[in-house]
């Protein structure tokens, strides 16, 4: 505990400190990164230390709030969330130092590591607070810190604009937090988690409304569907390094609150999984086809992180009915399934947000359809993103596919049980169908933006990024390559944090496990055959060409003897036949200009795909209530006996009624 | 893990570039030609091998990477894949996952590969590629999960062991002649369904003509424009294998041959297999390409029938479809 703390300080106090350097932008750079990772690795030692051993670690103090209490609690639930979230952070200040210097000379730099380090410490406090007002406490510093990194860049409109979207919506999500920790509160007595997890049956209402309220305030944080649509504009609006940290762990916390509330409730209604696996299933097609429909490489990656955090929701439902109907397999499957997940998007969403950051640093620009070509200027880059590509499209042999692994092999294993068949089913098909799409969708992110020919002087000009950045994506390819080539250890260990759910704690975790253990052991197997073989045809290939004619030409063209790079395929031209089969989930906006004339001079196609739900939902809701908030504006009449006179009669009115 | 399992794919290795040989005959023979040599695959392959190369300057280490990993990739699943009763070297559960997925492997480096010429022709067939699996896939994962049920309803055996619960090889073994008479409906959508998905994901008629002679209509034929020499030879031999791949897949469902003798239910398969490629030869005689804006509707099909024969799982299992 004394170093989960001693890593908070070290945050806080190393961000204040950068804070007064503000004016030495090297100095605070240096201060605000190097603190952020030494806490970040101070953290780290306490969490693994919980996860390898299985003690909680505990402290109480009492605090003069009301309703407060100093709670904190380190076991393997926040332990398991606590390493994504300090590893990531580590890594991401580290590439943050090199990405924030090209601002030195227009910005202060003190003040984003101020906030990222109060962001990290944030998280941290989130995931160890077992006292309802320090969990909000710690939930409004992270949302604060975040909401200021997304607004660095102040002076653009559209920053703006987003920043104000992610206030707003991130406070309408705590809104439902502060209900549900009354609702909460108010059956146990106390704010003090232990005390709502022993508080023994709530009333099966009460259990569903409580449900319900985490599902809407820590999916809004998490970016469930529907209530993702600050996620696309937040995240690519904030630097880089912010924007994986934000995509790859904040939104996790989400994910966590959700887990958390599920372990105060007993067992779970069987509904509770049925409504994961729609949302699941929404959020993951859904985020998917709108990343495919980008053209913002950052704002695709953003609707990436819709749809991973839909894969997430899928495990996680199956293992919520697994809990509900007493099937422990399924319940073990699903919910180590999503909750390796949670890892897993932690490694290469930062990694790829990192990828695109380097590609904006050395390009600036985002439009994928600018840039081109960038393999052979970027060489180092290019493999971290295709890495993370694979990654993230669950293609063996990295870590996507084992966590994508045991969510199928348990919606498998559900198609056999009566009341689970068609969910299970449902689940298989959903994950097939993203995996494909999300395999389309990396294969254009990729192509278009590293291969082929540079569309544009941005992408011709480009450089390769420097060493901390560079350094900063390598750990977390590290990362995805290490977890899956240790696939069973690292799925065991997610074993034991899956223990700590009411209803497993008993249960042989570690022998329903072995169902998915002993094949993931074979998969590694097979992994291992794979590169190997991937080594021998290179070898024999290079042995061939030994020593024969190996010419360089032009790219055949069918006959045109002059291709120029404006005649490559293009984002949009790949994605156009997916978009137009699924035109009907998209509502993309298409401008065409057309050719007029014998010899047009130019011509033009245009595709702009908004969020369905953003335009079709939430604008209709706010203009309604900003109609209603005007209709009230004669109560404001800018005068101060007026408003006087308003509090008099308030008071009058109140001496009344309780009189 | 037994030494005879480790001689299905070895006999995938030798056999796999006959398939398009028998294919191309039989199209000769309905279209009244002579045809090329049965083995005119290992001739083609002999010859590309002796060969050197010309590489376009606008490609990287992924143009080069593309046909060694799709190989490599394609390879690897011969090491999962049973042929009927005859079961694979390596089988656990959820082994069709990892099947489908190294499948999926293969399809990401063979697209990157043609995106990184930067040929629009190329774009084109990638971007095509890419959109059929989308459909494909959750077609084919469904229909094999509709498989591991059908061979085991009415049978009286439960799943013992779940070490073996849903490996292709389990799956496999269990449709017997007897499977198909008591699941006959459901082994028949399921094949039909794999059928659509054999011709979608090796680029045949009615999805893709691998004999078109305009690259804006070619699919994978496209995608490997830029290709030659030992590369080439890497992607043909690895577009064998993969037919293989769906054809043992296919040729065990619809071959009940599970006797005791190994060499007989492999056998089977492998002469089902070429059976299959004499019916593809017949589609193709048979029939013109699809435009390309009605495959997804094929695919659809395909998709519908997997469904449906889940659907029928479900109600032979529960009597109902709850």
């Amino acid at each position: 505990m004394f170093l989960i703390l001693l890593a908070m300080s070290v945050l806080i106090f190393s961000g204040l400190l950068s804070f007064f350097c503000g004016r030495n932008p090297r100095r605070a750079n240096v201060i605000g990164a190097g603190g952020a990772i030494l806490g970040c690795v101070l953290g780290l030692i306490p969490a693994a230390g919980v996860l390898w051993t299985g003690h909680n670690h505990t402290l109480h103090r009492a605090w003069d709030v009301p309703y407060g209490s100093f709670f904190l609690q380190v076991d393997p639930l926040s332990a398991f969330f606590l390493l994504p979230i300090l590893g990531l952070s580590a890594a991401a200040a580290l590439y943050g130092a090199e990405y924030l210097i090209a601002y030195q000379s227009r910005k202060n730099l003190g003040g984003p590591w101020f906030f990222y380090n109060l962001l990290v410490a944030g998280m941290v406090m989130v995931t160890v607070a077992r006292n309802g007002v320090l969990f909000l406490l710690a939930w409004e510093i992270m949302s604060m810190a975040s909401y200021f990194l997304v607004t660095f860049e102040h002076e653009k409109e559209n920053v703006r604009q987003a920043g104000w979207t992610y206030l707003v919506a991130t406070h309408l999500g705590t809104a439902f937090l502060f209900i549900l920790f009354l609702v909460l509160g108010r059956q146990a007595g106390s704010l003090d988690f232990d005390r709502f997890a022993s508080a023994g049956a709530y009333g099966s209402s009460a259990m569903n409304l409580v449900f319900l309220l985490a599902l809407i305030g820590f999916g809004t944080k998490a970016g469930f569907m529907p209530f993702h649509v600050w996620l696309p504009e937040a995240h690519p609006a904030a630097p880089s390094h912010v924007s994986a940290v934000m995509s790859g762990v904040m939104i996790k916390t989400g994910i966590y609150g959700l887990v958390r509330t599920l372990t105060f409730l007993g067992r779970p209604e069987a509904w509770w999984g049925w409504v994961l696996i729609g949302i699941g299933l929404v959020s993951g097609v859904w985020g998917v086809l709108f990343a495919l429909a980008q053209h913002d490489l950052k704002r695709l990656l953003a609707y990436h992180s819709v749809e991973n955090i839909g894969i997430i929701a899928l495990g996680l439902g199956l293992g919520v009915l697994g809990l509900a109907l007493n099937q422990p397999l399924l319940a073990v499957l699903g919910l180590s399934g999503g909750l390796l997940h949670v890892l897993n998007h932690a490694l290469f969403k930062g990694l790829l947000f990192m990828g695109a950051g380097a590609v904006l640093h050395a390009t600036g620009t985002r439009d994928i359809d600018q840039l081109g070509g960038l393999i052979k200027r970027m060489p180092w880059t290019a493999t971290m993103f295709l890495i993370g590509s694979v990654a993230i499209c669950g293609l063996p042999p990295l870590n996507g596919f084992v966590s994508e692994f045991l969510i199928y092999v348990g919606a498998f294993y559900g198609t056999g049980l009566q009341d689970v068949s068609i969910s299970g089913a449902t689940v298989v098909v959903g994950l097939a169908m993203i995996g494909g799409l999300a395999a389309a969708c990396f294969a254009k992110a990729f192509g278009i933006v590293f291969l082929g020919e540079a569309r544009s002087e941005h992408a011709s000009q480009a450089h390769e990024v420097g060493f901390p950045m560079r350094i900063g994506m390598l750990v977390l390819a590290l990362g995805c390559i290490t977890i899956g080539c240790l696939a069973p250890q690292i799925t065991a260990m997610v074993g034991t944090v899956v223990g700590t759910m009411p209803g497993l704690t008993g249960s042989n975790i570690q022998g329903h496990l072995a169902v998915a253990i002993g094949p993931l052991r074979s998969v590694v197997l097979t992994s291992g055959i794979l590169l190997v073989l991937i080594a021998l045809l290179a070898m024999i290939r290079s042995r061939l060409l030994a020593g024969r004619k190996v010419e360089l030409s032009g790219t055949w063209d069918c006959g045109y003897a002059r291709p120029s790079a404006r005649m490559q395929y293009t984002a949009s031209s790949f994605a156009q036949p997916l978009m137009n089969m699924f035109g009907v989930l998209l509502q993309t906006h298409r401008s065409l200009e057309r050719p007029e004339g014998f010899f047009p001079t130019r011509a033009g196609l245009h595709t702009d795909t908004g969020d369905i739900f953003r335009q079709n939902v939430y604008r209709p809701i706010f203009q309604g209530v900003e109609r209603f908030l005007v209709w009230l504006h004669w109560l404001q009449q800018g005068r101060v006996q007026i408003y006087i006179l308003y509090i008099a009669v308030t008071m009058l009115i109140l001496l009344i009624w309780n009189l | 893990m037994t030494t005879t399992s480790w001689l299905n794919p070895l006999a995938a290795l030798v056999l796999a570039p006959l398939l398009p040989g028998i294919i191309n005959r039989t199209k000769a023979f309905f279209a009244g030609r002579q045809g090329q040599p049965l083995l005119q695959g290992y001739y083609d392959l002999a010859k590309l091998l002796q060969k050197g190369a010309v590489y376009s300057r606008t490609t990287s280490w992924i143009f080069r990477a593309g046909p060694v990993v799709g190989l490599a990739a394609v390879l690897v699943a011969l090491v999962l894949l049973p042929l009927g009763g005859a079961a694979a070297p390596l089988n656990f559960t959820g082994d069709l996952i990892l099947l489908a997925y190294l499948l999926g492997l293969m399809r990401f480096f063979t697209v990157i590969a043609a995106l990184d010429t930067g040929s629009a022709f190329e774009g084109m067939g990638a971007s095509r590629e890419v959109q059929f699996s989308v459909l494909a896939e959750p077609a084919l994962l469904l229909s094999l999960a509709a498989l591991g049920r059908a061979g085991q309803i009415g049978s009286g055996s439960r799943i013992e062991h779940l070490s073996n619960f849903l490996s292709l090889s389990w799956t496999y073994s269990n449709l017997s002649a007897l499977a198909w008479m008591r699941n006959g409906t459901i082994l028949l959508l399921v094949a039909g369904a794999l059928l659509i998905v054999l011709l979608a994901e090796n680029s045949r008629i009615p999805v893709d003509d691998p004999n078109t002679h305009l690259e804006l209509t070619m699919i994978h034929e496209v995608m490997v424009l830029d290709h030659g020499g030992p590369d080439l030879a890497m992607i043909l031999y690895g577009a064998a294998l993969k037919l293989w791949v769906f054809c043992a897949l296919l040729a065990g469902v619809l071959i009940p041959v599970r006797s005791s003798y190994w060499w007989l239910n492999a056998g089977a398969v492998i002469g089902g297999i070429f059976i299959l490629g004499v019916v593809i030869g017949v589609i193709e005689s048979s029939m013109a390409r699809l435009r390309l804006l009605r495959v997804p509707q094929l695919l659809t099909g395909a998709g519908v029938l997997s469904i449906l024969a889940f659907a029928l799982v479900l109600w032979r299992q529960y009597g109902t479809l709850d």
